[in-house]
């Protein structure tokens, strides 16, 4: 029998991080009371003209770059029409046909091999005004009593990026993400946290027999914001798309919520006819020409990309260590901490990511002290020391001095004095009870304060007990 | 005695430098025409009550935003609308110390050609009230035309401020396109509108466009602009004048406008002009069609915006879009209705190749075509309207017969070329325009031949009725 292929393209929206708006002066602050970040432009007032923001035009050419993609010389930007309350022109200025950036490869490491993603397009385009339905049918007009308009989101710059349908997995298209969130991250252009909804994604998903060359049907998946509800989104579409081809049915074109806490996917209401948004190019802007210059900055800026760093590391550990460190924004910390690579990227995945420490802020060489102490130094002061790891001016010597104690002259006699004073616990250790160590090692840690080595406590006890 | 009727700009200004009237007086003689006779001809659709200056008084066509003051475009979809923002014009004519009189009568959004579309009804033509003053900028014509302000400032897309000039018997600019900021102007096609001035003569005309011309960062259309040359010489030697060939021979043309107009001609060779003929056969052929493909489409997009939402009329219902519906139902007259239909499908899925995207493809070849004639000759002359001033309710139940009043003036406006309208002369007791067509900002060489027409024409632009 043959196996079910998943066929996946995503759609992935990033608020971009400028000082003002996409197309007017007002500042990007979402936090602010509603609508007190507005102006004529950005509220459609007759005879209002848009002005595009060149920081977002080079955010935007920095992210083409870095997918590979080709730099428009002259793009376009386009009106799509539309009537919505949070839409105020009636328009939102967008890219069609001729996007700042276009036909781009990223390519994804993946444990056995390099996955390339097509890049259908990168393009610029103005974000809606933030609609809030008051009363009536759960948060939709229709029904609603009525409609508070905040245009203080209206007109922010938004990057859109438009893969191919090259995933074939949900872990895959996870995978991807992480990666360009990482990507966007560096290049200083956005906060890309899901959670915050400044990067989203949509997922288009369809399946098909292994081996055939034919798209099927798909559907949109929305409202995924994580990375866990993305991949979670896409397995329970995958296997409903399955099931619907297994029992002979045939999966319908439409658009589905993913509701996180039931695992369900939810349509949306079908519209009658298909929307016709009358796209025609902007007349109140001329075309956007990224100059040789201003793309030529932005190539020698870009640095090395996460998936390059991704594979050089992987040489030294492995790919899993190599990969989280990467997409979490350790790696750099990792290559500027000396000592045992792998004891270097084990603390950092594990004790410095569970400290919650912003990696930046850490000194690779102090780190590398506690590093190598780690065996010998007590877990608790350890700790500590990580905590710490990331204040200015933070130093691991005061932390060295307080080395564990290993030495048998001094832990023996303490040793004994427990032993002594617990006979029956002696006694049923020696009648084979041997869980008994624990309790032992516990009392010696207690005693020193967590002090003990606990390795060279553990072998001394079982030569006394022994005895 | 300031008689209103016959004072031109300069001289006005001449007056108050040299303190022979206050600018107090030079208001209240504008403030008393106005009383006098605009009952009569409607020119204003709203008053200012007190001067915000010490300079000479304007009027600005009602598509103007002017802060703080009413600003309706002629429809009722805005009245009461008060702008919160000056438009760049607006702003220009304050900071140059000119003084707003009022907002003057235009077709609802300057679509028409006798001000017959206003919402608030037509403007009557100072040289007979029985006839149209020409539109969609007929208030600012007829104002100027009879006394109610010593100049004007209008907006075109196809003809709106040389057709009613010519139609008034005065001087009209439209500028090359770019070169004066549509920002704050109420849009109605955006790849054509442009503000110029209506004035009683062409030296008033450069030096208003000298206030209003240059760029502006707020409209990214706009563009450097050559220093304005106010005219001086009163001859045309050198100058080479083509004469479009299937312009004057165009169908519909009066006899007595042709007769003007060669008129005009035998005195250019008098002058010491080379007069020769040139071809425009597809710009005179698709001119008008294209421009009623490009203008309706753009303009079915402006005019989204006015849906209820946040300004402007609101006619409450159930639902948004039974809101948006009654408010855009009543708040629009039949004209924008008319070319927001056509417009909408010229740019629907499966038509925008064949109507809109064809459109500008033609507009492409029309720019050549005029670009071919501007090798030879220095600029192009035709009449400006094929008749004079039609009568009230000639026109209003045949929307193709209206169209066709623009036949002359589109041509270039599609081909974003200054155009100057001269009167040149009377036809049955009402003047003629002489249409002349520059290249791309050649605005300084229309004033000195429009400079030198005038004088040797010697037209008396005080309506006769009114002497």
């Amino acid at each position: 029998m043959t196996e079910w292929e998943p066929v996946i393209g995503l759609e992935i929206h990033v608020h971009l991080k400028t000082r003002t708006k996409m197309f007017c002066a007002c500042e990007v602050v979402y936090s602010d009371p509603p609508n007190s970040h507005t102006c004529p432009v950005c509220l459609a007032h007759p005879g209002a003209l848009p002005v595009p923001n060149l920081v977002a035009i080079e955010h935007t050419v920095k992210l083409g770059l870095a997918l590979g993609c080709e730099i428009a010389t002259r793009a376009l930007f386009h009106r799509k029409n539309y009537f919505y309350p949070d839409n105020p022109k009636g328009y939102q200025i967008s890219q069609y046909d001729v996007p700042l950036c276009a036909r781009g490869v990223f390519v994804v490491p993946k444990p056995d091999g390099d996955q390339e993603v097509g890049i259908t397009r990168a393009h610029l385009e103005e974000d809606a005004a933030k609609n809030v339905h008051v009363g009536g049918a759960g948060g939709r007009i229709g029904g609603s009593a009525h409609t508070n308009v905040d245009f203080n989101r209206g007109g922010t710059p938004l990057l859109e990026i438009v893969t191919e349908p090259d995933l074939r997995s949900a872990e895959d298209a996870k995978r991807f993400l992480q990666l360009l969130r990482q990507t966007i991250v560096e290049l200083g252009i956005s906060d890309a946290e899901m959670e915050k909804g400044t990067l989203r994604a949509d997922a288009n998903v369809s399946v098909r027999k292994q081996g055939e060359t034919e798209y099927r049907t798909r559907t949109e998946l929305k409202n995924m914001n994580s990375f866990t509800h993305v991949a979670r989104g896409m397995e329970a579409e995958i296997e409903r798309q399955i099931g619907v081809c297994e029992s002979g049915g045939e999966v319908v074109q439409q658009t589905l919520d993913f509701d996180v806490a039931t695992g369900t996917l939810t349509p949306r209401r079908s519209k009658e006819e298909a929307e016709d948004y009358r796209y025609f190019p902007e007349p109140d802007l001329v075309p956007v020409e990224p100059g040789a210059e201003l793309v030529e900055r932005a190539r020698a800026a870009l640095g090395e990309l996460p998936g390059t760093r991704l594979r050089r590391l992987e040489a030294e550990l492995d790919f899993d260590l190599a990969e989280g460190l990467v997409t979490s924004g350790r790696d750099r910390l990792y290559e500027r901490t000396p000592g045992d690579r792998r004891a270097v990227a084990n603390v950092l995945m594990n004790e410095l990511a569970g400290a919650g420490i912003a990696p930046d802020a850490v000194d690779g060489e102090e780190l590398a002290k506690l590093v190598e102490a780690r065996a010998s130094l007590p877990r608790p002061v350890f700790a500590e020391a990580i905590a710490r790891s990331g204040d200015e001016g933070f130093r691991a010597e005061p932390y060295l001095a307080e080395l564990a104690v290993t030495d048998a002259g001094e832990l023996g006699p303490l040793i004994d004095a427990i032993l002594a004073a617990n006979p029956g616990q002696v006694a049923a250790f020696r009648g084979g009870k041997e869980g008994l160590l624990g309790f032992f090692v516990g009392q010696v840690m207690k005693e020193t304060q967590g002090k003990a080595d606990p390795r060279a406590v553990n072998e001394l006890l079982r030569e006394k007990l022994a005895g | 005695m300031i008689d209103t009727l016959r004072l031109t700009a300069e001289e006005a200004m001449g007056l108050l430098e040299r303190k022979e009237v206050s600018a107090r007086e030079l208001w209240d003689a504008y403030r008393a025409a106005i009383a006098e006779r605009d009952s009569e001809l409607h020119c204003y659709l709203t008053l200012v009550d007190e001067p915000n200056g010490e300079g000479v008084p304007i009027a600005l066509k009602d598509v103007i935003g002017t802060k703080g003051i009413e600003t309706t475009a002629g429809s009722k979809i805005l009245k009461g609308f008060v702008p919160v923002y000056d438009s760049t014009v607006a702003r220009r004519c304050k900071d140059a110390g000119l003084v707003t009189l009022g907002k003057t009568n235009t077709d609802e959004f300057a679509m028409g050609s006798s001000t017959e579309n206003s919402a608030f009804g037509p403007s009557r033509n100072p040289w007979d009230p029985t006839r149209v003053p020409g539109g969609s900028g007929g208030g600012s014509a007829a104002a100027v035309s009879g006394g109610l302000a010593p100049w004007a400032l209008g907006s075109d897309t196809g003809g709106s401020i040389k057709q009613p000039a010519a139609l008034c018997g005065i001087v009209g600019l439209r500028p090359t396109y770019g070169t004066v900021s549509r920002y704050g102007i109420v849009a109605f096609a955006s790849s054509l509108d442009q503000v110029g001035p209506t004035t009683k003569t062409v030296r008033d005309c450069a030096l208003l466009y000298r206030i209003i011309a240059g760029r502006d960062p707020n409209d990214s259309t706009t563009a450097d602009v050559p220093e304005v040359e106010l005219p001086e010489r009163e001859d045309l030697r050198g100058v080479r004048i083509g004469v479009p060939k299937q312009m004057v021979e165009a169908e519909g043309i009066e006899p007595g406008v042709r007769e003007a107009f060669e008129r005009t001609l035998e005195l250019a060779r008098e002058l010491g002009a080379e007069v020769g003929e040139c071809e425009l056969p597809l710009s005179v052929e698709y001119g008008l069609p294209c421009y009623y493909l490009v203008a309706p489409a753009e303009a079915s997009s402006n005019l989204s915006r006015y849906d209820g939402v946040r300004y402007g009329l609101r006619v409450p219902d159930a639902g948004y879009h039974e809101m948006v519906m009654r408010t855009r139902d009543e708040g629009f007259g039949d004209e924008p209705k008319r070319r927001i239909m056509l417009g909408t499908y010229a740019l629907s899925a499966g038509y925008y190749d064949a109507y809109y995207g064809q459109a500008q493809k033609v507009r492409t070849v029309i720019r050549r075509e005029h670009a071919d004639a501007f090798e030879r000759f220095d600029v192009l002359v035709s009449p400006t309207s094929p008749t004079v001033a039609f009568e009230l309710g000639a026109k209003t139940q045949d929307p193709l017969a209206m169209y066709a009043n623009d036949l002359l003036t589109i041509p270039s406006c599609m081909a974003g070329l200054p155009g100057l309208n001269v009167p040149c002369g009377l036809s049955e007791g009402l003047p003629v325009g002489l249409q002349v067509i520059g290249p791309q900002f050649a605005e300084n060489t229309l004033f000195a031949v429009g400079h030198a027409f005038e004088k040797a024409i010697g037209f008396d632009y005080v309506p006769e009725r009114l002497r």
